[in-house]
């Protein structure tokens, strides 16, 4: 039998991380040997933790190597039960303390005009992601984790749920492509994430089969707080069955676009113009509007190009998309105030709720601007763009008494 | 000879040692509190009659210029950093001075690099006896670990200058490596294949040694102009072949920073300034090399240019950045203490407006005023900040020294003084129950502004008041460490030993804290 393993990132550009190498012995003791930056400071601290985990594990022989470029302790943590269970099958998880702030829940429509990538197996990059205020924060299991690592990162992206303070955003994960990704489900379901990315998703099947797997999590573990499904259309077939994606089930909250697979699949190139996704994004749209959900557009990953993003945002807001991934935290201001109603529009706005309300306190059924008679479904946008202008600071929430 | 006696406690509690390599010094006494009277020290007399008509002083080679000026046991050498990673000079100094078998020498440059890392071996047999001058990196580490045999001073840049004025370090042979000289002494920093800018940490030296030795790779004929350094302070004229890597006066990082966490604490600190109607049409700012400090001035570039005004002057450290604004019409005129890269130096060299200066104008505590109060907002760094708003910019939290003062102390004394810091650098936090060691008193910071909000000074109720509905996350600086402390963990208290490696001088020559080691 192996008896050694290991977990995490070593090197002199690793920050915020660890590597934790593990060996289990018949006898000896525990024995650690610890390098740290941060040794001084949090030396002891470190060592109680190692000790605490073996501890919880029942390890009581072992050698411990472990090189530390101050990693807090969600992720030594992680990297210490990653190792542990290479080595040894237990049923029991190691869980870093949940944040109170981690625990709220988010309503279906929430606002979802960017949603920031981290790498699931990259702590450094989550620390500080909650600072710049994206609306969804996507812990990835899936693109930007070495097939070898991603073992590890599930541990890693738990414990970050629990443990890490995301300031707001909506906590995402995207799993790996269904049937793996199904098995990603059992570190995320019972740890407070609030919104699952399904990738390359194809078909109905898929969200039914996500759905089965979280209801049995959900049940063990008694949890009863919302979960939202966004599946990621990246191929000509899913585009073909974009709306029965959509429309598969009540907890489809949104479904988005992934255009580096789907260009890659209609063997195209992408292009910033993007007229070779035309179709396909607004395939996405039609459905999603179709299905009473949000289309969610691509990422736009030129990170260095601010205004190329903003024409990209201002096209896709155009499209009728609500939203879109961003891969860097200098993204999200773009994207939001692009995304947000323009000044025009909130004028407009206020005057059809203002008339709305007045006609509402008349006990007029017609609602009438100027000469003009105004739809319900008139209404109903006014009082969406109201709310994301009020969500994006352009309107003050008092807006109504200040006249 | 004890490297320091006589402990007491200091004004602002610190226990640090009056009798210092054998000589005198005087505790921390409080901000502006100490003012010593009588007469500054006088340089020596010299005659022209010592000194050839024909106005040529070279010597064939440093060697022999040291030799010239006496080079014995137990003398003051001094040098400046203006080449900063890229100086040449200094290890070949002691190099000679080895050769000679000269002992127990004192090092007195305006600041130390890496590239000396080489004199390390010098302090170990005993050729330098200790070295008093800020220190960076491998050298700080050497001096932490208890291994000098003398113990070191640490003073700002003007600090430096009044020590020499109050004739507490009197200099016995100043080396000034010069990009550009003529026979007679004259020199500058603006001209020549080692280009680097300007020689005003230079000139105390040039002024209050008793030997003063020129070096330099491009000697024109008599006169050199512009002379930063007059030839009438100089002794000998050496030429070399190179004097020092000017590429290599680009350390640290010298480009806006991409770090989007830097950023947006750059992001938030202009806008505090904006809202505390710090800039307006002809304010003026000093902001450090440092990727987080350029980005902050790009950003005060943004709201001059929003709203059609001009800086009337910025203090540097310049680089390409601030070469650009004074170039694109949004500063007056740069008054730069040193030049951070070429840009910095071509436009010294070609434009009016771009002055150099030195610590005597900038930062002189004997001067009848200096520059740095007149500055509206100076952005400085800081390895730890505690809940007092008291600074520490020369050791980390693990008590080692890694940094020199430079003209941090001396800025401080601006209208507005604002630290722009991460809360926390790889789990270590920054803001602190107590600083390791006390380089700046907490009454002379304002702002401290990171990630996760900014802390303002109580005393400074006028920026509170004009501040407080500016939207901006400002928070306590208490709720600030405690936001750092449930992300990183309580720290655990540091063990230093007892034993004092360094002194910390306050900018009027005062002992405001000492430096323990570090036990290894």
């Amino acid at each position: 039998m192996n008896n050694t393993a290991c977990a995490g990132n070593r090197g002199k550009d690793i920050r915020s991380d660890c590597y934790v190498e593990l060996e289990i012995l018949p006898s000896g003791g525990i024995d650690i040997n610890l390098t740290s930056k941060v040794e001084a400071l949090y030396g002891k601290s470190i060592r109680k933790l190692v000790n605490k985990v073996l501890d919880y594990f029942e390890i009581q022989h072992a050698k411990i190597l472990i090189e530390d470029a101050g990693a807090l302790d969600f992720v030594l943590a992680a990297r210490m039960e990653a190792t542990v269970k290479k080595l040894i099958e237990s049923d029991k998880d190691y869980l870093t303390p949940i944040l109170p702030e981690n625990k709220r829940d988010f309503a279906k429509d929430s606002f979802r005009f960017s949603r920031l990538y981290l790498p699931g197996n990259s702590p450094k990059l989550m620390l500080n992601a909650g600072i710049h205020h994206p609306d969804g924060v996507i812990l990835d299991l899936e693109d930007s984790v070495a097939p070898d690592r991603k073992y590890e990162a599930s541990f890693l992206v738990r414990n970050a749920l629990r443990s890490v303070n995301f300031y707001g955003a909506e906590k995402m994960v995207r799993i790996n492509q269904i049937p793996k990704g199904l098995d990603d489900l059992r570190f995320i379901v019972p740890n407070h994430v609030d919104h699952i990315l399904i990738p390359k998703c194809e078909s109905a099947e898929d969200i039914k089969w996500v759905n089965e797997v979280i209801d049995v999590h959900k049940k063990d573990h008694g949890i009863e707080k919302p979960i939202w499904l966004m599946p990621i259309i990246e191929s000509a077939k899913g585009v073909m069955n974009a709306y029965e994606i959509a429309n598969a089930a009540e907890n489809v909250a949104a479904i988005a676009i992934g255009l580096e697979d789907y260009t890659a699949d209609i063997g195209t190139m992408r292009t910033n113009e993007g007229t070779e996704s035309f179709f396909a994004r607004s395939m996405v749209v039609n459905a999603a509007r179709a299905a009473g959900i949000q289309p969610i557009d691509s990422v736009f990953s030129d990170v260095s190009d601010m205004e190329a993003l903003a024409k990209n945002v201002q096209q896709s807001k155009a499209l009728g998309f609500d939203g879109m991934g961003c891969i860097h935290p200098r993204q999200i201001e773009v994207i939001h105030e692009n995304f947000a109603p323009e000044e025009k529009e909130i004028e407009k706005a206020k005057k059809i709720v203002i008339a709305f309300k007045e006609a509402e306190a008349k006990g007029l059924g017609v609602v009438s601007l100027g000469s003009k008679m105004i739809d319900p479904p008139v209404v109903k946008r006014a009082e969406k763009t109201i709310k994301m202008a009020i969500e994006t600071g352009k309107l003050d929430k008092s807006w109504t008494s200040s006249g | 000879m004890d490297k320091y006696s006589n402990l007491t406690k200091n004004a602002a509690g610190r226990t640090v040692p009056t009798i210092i390599n054998g000589g005198e010094h005087i505790p921390f006494q409080g901000v502006g509190k100490y003012k010593p009277t009588g007469r500054k020290f006088g340089p020596k007399i010299s005659s022209c009659a010592d000194y050839p008509d024909d106005g040529n002083k070279t010597v064939e080679n440093l060697k022999a210029a040291l030799i010239n000026s006496g080079l014995k046991d137990g003398m003051t050498i001094s040098t400046h950093h203006h080449f900063r990673n890229g100086d040449l000079i200094a290890n070949q100094i002691f190099d000679i001075a080895n050769e000679l078998g000269v002992k127990d020498l004192r090092w007195y440059p305006s600041a130390s690099f890496p590239c000396q890392e080489g004199l390390i071996k010098y302090l170990e047999d005993g050729t330098i006896n200790r070295i008093e001058g800020s220190m960076n990196g491998p050298l700080g580490r050497f001096t932490s670990q208890g291994k000098m045999k003398g113990m070191s001073i640490l003073r700002s840049h003007g600090g430096r200058y009044q020590a020499v004025q109050d004739g507490e370090v009197q200099i016995d042979i100043a080396v000034i490596a010069a990009p550009t000289s003529d026979p007679f002494g004259n020199a500058n920093g603006v001209d020549g294949p080692a280009a680097c800018g300007l020689l005003g940490f230079a000139l105390a030296d040039s002024q209050y040694a008793d030997k003063v030795i020129v070096v330099t790779d491009n000697l024109v004929p008599f006169p050199c102009i512009p002379w930063q350094i007059h030839g009438n302070y100089v002794d000998y004229v050496v030429k070399v072949d190179k004097v020092g890597l000017p590429e290599r006066i680009i350390s640290g990082t010298t480009q806006i920073t991409k770090s989007p966490d830097r950023l947006l604490i750059a992001e938030i600190t202009s806008k505090f300034c904006e809202a505390a109607g710090i800039i307006y049409d002809g304010f003026s700012y000093q902001a450090g090399a440092g990727g987080t400090s350029l980005s902050i001035g790009n950003y005060f570039g943004e709201i001059l240019r929003k709203n059609k005004w001009k800086a009337r002057f910025v203090r540097a450290g310049s680089n390409k950045y601030p070469v650009e604004m004074l170039e694109g019409g949004l500063i007056d005129y740069i008054l730069d203490g040193q030049t951070f890269d070429l840009d910095g130096v071509r436009s010294m060299r070609e434009n009016p407006n771009h002055v150099n200066t030195s610590p005597f104008t900038s930062y002189n505590y004997h001067g009848k005023g200096n520059f740095a109060s007149m500055i509206d907002v100076v952005i400085l760094g800081a390895t730890e900040v505690d809940v007092n708003f008291n600074a520490n910019v020369v050791t980390h939290s693990d008590g080692y020294m890694l940094h020199g003062i430079g003209g941090w102390q001396n800025c401080l004394f601006s209208k507005c003084t604002i630290l722009p810091i991460p809360l926390f650098r790889d789990r270590i936090p920054v803001i602190r129950e107590e600083v390791t060691t006390l380089v700046g008193p907490g009454e002379l910071i304002d702002v401290i502004v990171t990630e996760r909000g900014l802390a303002i000074n109580p005393l400074r109720q006028d920026l509170i008041e004009k501040t407080k509905n500016s939207g901006l996350p400002i928070k306590t600086i208490g709720q600030l460490k405690d936001e750092a402390e449930a992300i990183c963990g309580k720290p655990e208290n540091i063990v230093l030993d007892d034993e004092l490696v360094a002194a910390i001088k306050w900018v009027d020559g005062t002992v405001i804290d000492a430096v323990r080691k570090v036990p290894t």
